[in-house]
């Protein structure tokens, strides 16, 4: 869920609480405002009443309210004296203009005693108040109404306001999600007064500055390593030769030079890989042309032909287009030249290479071990499947590293028994 | 023939002399650019291995002198730097080959002897041993005047023998100059030996044959 769309739930769902409560009190408020500002007027007619009494005894016989808002009773005198003022909620069936019969209405009556004449009478004055449950359910309508309007408010306000303060958070995420190490890329960067996201650009700079720098420490370290590796590795050789061509060997010593010889060798192909790798992620093959593929596929099997027809391998070319990629030529034939000698001898006896082109994939097929290899590993570096010793480990790491400087992809599939190599030479980036 | 040597590591330095003495060339040697740099100011080489990254300055520097007197096409760099730009650049200058440490020796002599059989070309490339002839140029065969065929890789094969004669060719350089340098050795001396039991089955007329080595290479030598 969206950081807006979160906030708009939880905003949503405070706010409920806060406009109910609001309402709970509005209420109870406005209805003691009403009873005083109604106690004040009853309060003003019992002294009008008071008044009247003194000129038109008439009216101390209406004696139920029949006639008007009022009724006098006389009283004893000891309750009389007793008795104080007194404003009362009750119910009195009254008649209004839209009732066919009376009902019972809620009254405020003032209940209060008075003297005249030395007799004591009782005066109740009522005012008509308002309903309590038309109250309640105005004031519910109202309250939702203020609600709903708050939450309408508060989506307009996330949609605009809100979305562009956090744009430049996204626009940092954005730029974020795009950025690979060691691409050469600038660092993610965006406009912005807010303190908050200044200082995560800033964190997120340094960061990702720290993270490229060893990275880079690193890949050089590789390439050093590897590189000044060339040179003693070169001397060991060419002495190793030298001794053998002037000495004068038993067998057996020979036998022995010659398994250094071979280890020196595979030392000699691991740290050539390793260089390519290092070269091909420093991006130093930066002659991109376009590169006819089918006819370094058919270059590659006529080169492989002797070898598979000695290792009893049937391999097949089906191309049914040509095949153009855009991209360093060196490196094309490496992918191309990796992947079949890859498929012929990690085959077996009478086994098959089945190599087809279509559209823009290179698709190339082998009989071989029986079971699947693992998908997740088969591109990573130094993986050897099964107790295989002589290979570097990292013929596919190669395909795998050239590939994505290009934005091809390669994958690996086992079906029908045969080991399924698809690498499609068309930039997704 | 003099060769001059121009590689600042002393093992590498002397075991290049070493292997090339045997070829009865003239070796001198120079450990550094300056001593590097009189030296071709003051002689004419037949061939010069050329290191880029040496002390006291730049092998391509080097270069650019011997092109300006025009001796820039006997030069072979061997550079332990396997980049596209110094070989580019290298052979821009006019360098006649680019060679990547580390490599085999057999390798380096038959760089070497291309360059200096260039060198001599007088209208055929071609070389003729004993009673055989190979013409680089048609890649044709001929025992006793008599052509013999030979698929593609046997005649890579022999020519890379004949660049070497009397010299140990070991199996892998054998199979990195012929098949490639990326193939895994262990999977492919058998197919080796089969390829040179082919190859000397057509050479049983031949004056020449083809020497087994301790198991670990070949040797053309004349009978």
């Amino acid at each position: 869920m969206k950081l807006l769309n979160q906030s708009l739930k939880y905003l949503s769902v405070s706010l409920l609480f806060v406009v109910s409560l609001w309402a709970f009190v509005f209420y109870f408020n406005i209805l003691n405002e009403i009873k005083e500002s109604m106690d004040e007027g009853l309060e003003n007619y019992k002294r009008q009443i008071l008044y009247k009494v003194q000129a038109d005894t008439s009216i101390l016989h209406q004696n139920n309210f029949e006639e008007g808002f009022f009724a006098i009773q006389p009283v004893a005198r000891a309750a009389a004296l007793s008795a104080k003022d007194r404003y009362t909620d009750t119910m009195l069936y009254m008649q209004d203009a839209d009732d066919e019969t009376p009902e019972l209405e809620p009254v405020r009556m003032l209940s209060t005693v008075f003297e005249h004449q030395d007799r004591y009478y009782r005066l109740d004055i009522i005012n008509s108040m308002v309903e309590e449950d038309d109250l309640v359910k105005e004031l519910f309508r109202e309250a939702l109404w203020l609600y709903l309007v708050l939450v309408a408010g508060l989506i307009l306000i996330n949609r605009y306001v809100l979305q562009r303060l956090w744009r430049p958070f996204y626009s940092l995420l954005d730029q974020l999600k795009g950025f690979r190490l060691g691409s050469n890329q600038a660092l993610p960067v965006v406009a912005t007064d807010t303190k908050e996201f200044s200082d995560l650009q800033q964190a997120v700079r340094a960061l990702l500055q720290h993270s490229t720098e060893t990275y880079e420490q690193q890949k050089e370290f590789i390439g050093n390593a590897a590189h000044e590796l060339q040179t003693p590795l070169a001397v060991a050789t060419n002495k190793l030769e030298l001794m053998l061509e002037k000495g004068n060997f038993e067998a057996a010593q020979a036998e022995g030079i010659g398994s250094v010889m071979q280890i020196i060798e595979r030392m000699v192909r691991l740290n050539k890989s390793l260089l390519l790798l290092t070269r091909i992620e420093s991006k130093q093959f930066l002659n991109e042309e376009l590169v006819p593929v089918h006819l370094l596929v058919r270059q590659s099997v006529s080169d492989l032909e002797e070898m598979a027809a000695f290792r009893q391998v049937s391999m097949t070319l089906s191309a049914s287009a040509t095949l153009f990629a855009t991209m360093d030529n060196a490196l094309a034939t490496i992918i191309v030249s990796n992947l079949v000698r890859n498929a012929l001898f990690h085959n077996i006896p009478s086994g098959t290479v089945q190599i087809s082109i279509s559209g823009h994939t290179l698709t190339i097929r082998n009989s071989g071990h029986h079971e699947a290899l693992d998908r997740e590993k088969i591109f990573s570096r130094f993986y050897k499947p099964g107790a295989r010793q002589s290979g570097t480990g990292l013929g596919l790491a190669i395909v795998k590293a050239i590939c994505e400087l290009y934005g091809f992809s390669v994958s690996y599939d086992f079906a029908g028994g045969l080991h399924c190599f698809v690498v499609d030479f068309q930039t997704h980036r | 023939m003099k060769i001059l040597i121009i590689e600042d590591e002393d093992a590498l330095r002397e075991t290049l002399a070493a292997s090339l003495a045997q070829e009865h060339f003239v070796i001198e040697t120079a450990a550094d650019f300056h001593t590097a740099r009189e030296k071709i100011g003051v002689y004419d080489y037949d061939c010069i291995l050329l290191d880029i990254m040496l002390p006291g300055g730049n092998g391509l520097a080097l270069l650019a002198e011997l092109k300006q007197s025009d001796k820039a096409e006997n030069v072979i760099i061997i550079s332990a730097k396997d980049s596209l730009d110094d070989k580019l650049k290298g052979l821009e200058l006019g360098a006649d080959d680019y060679l990547t440490k580390p490599f085999h020796i057999a390798e380096l002599n038959a760089r070497v002897k291309a360059v200096l059989r260039r060198k001599k070309l007088d209208g055929k490339n071609r070389i003729e041993v004993a009673n055989m002839l190979l013409d680089i140029g048609e890649r044709l065969l001929f025992i006793n005047g008599e052509q013999v065929p030979l698929n593609r890789k046997e005649f890579d094969v022999l020519n890379y023998f004949l660049l070497n004669r009397n010299r140990l060719v070991t199996k892998t350089a054998l199979a990195e100059h012929v098949w490639g340098d990326d193939i895994d050795q262990a999977d492919n001396f058998d197919f080796i030996y089969y390829q040179i039991k082919n190859l000397r089955k057509k050479l049983q007329t031949a004056d020449l044959s083809i020497e087994a080595v301790y198991g670990i290479g070949y040797k053309l030598v004349e009978k």
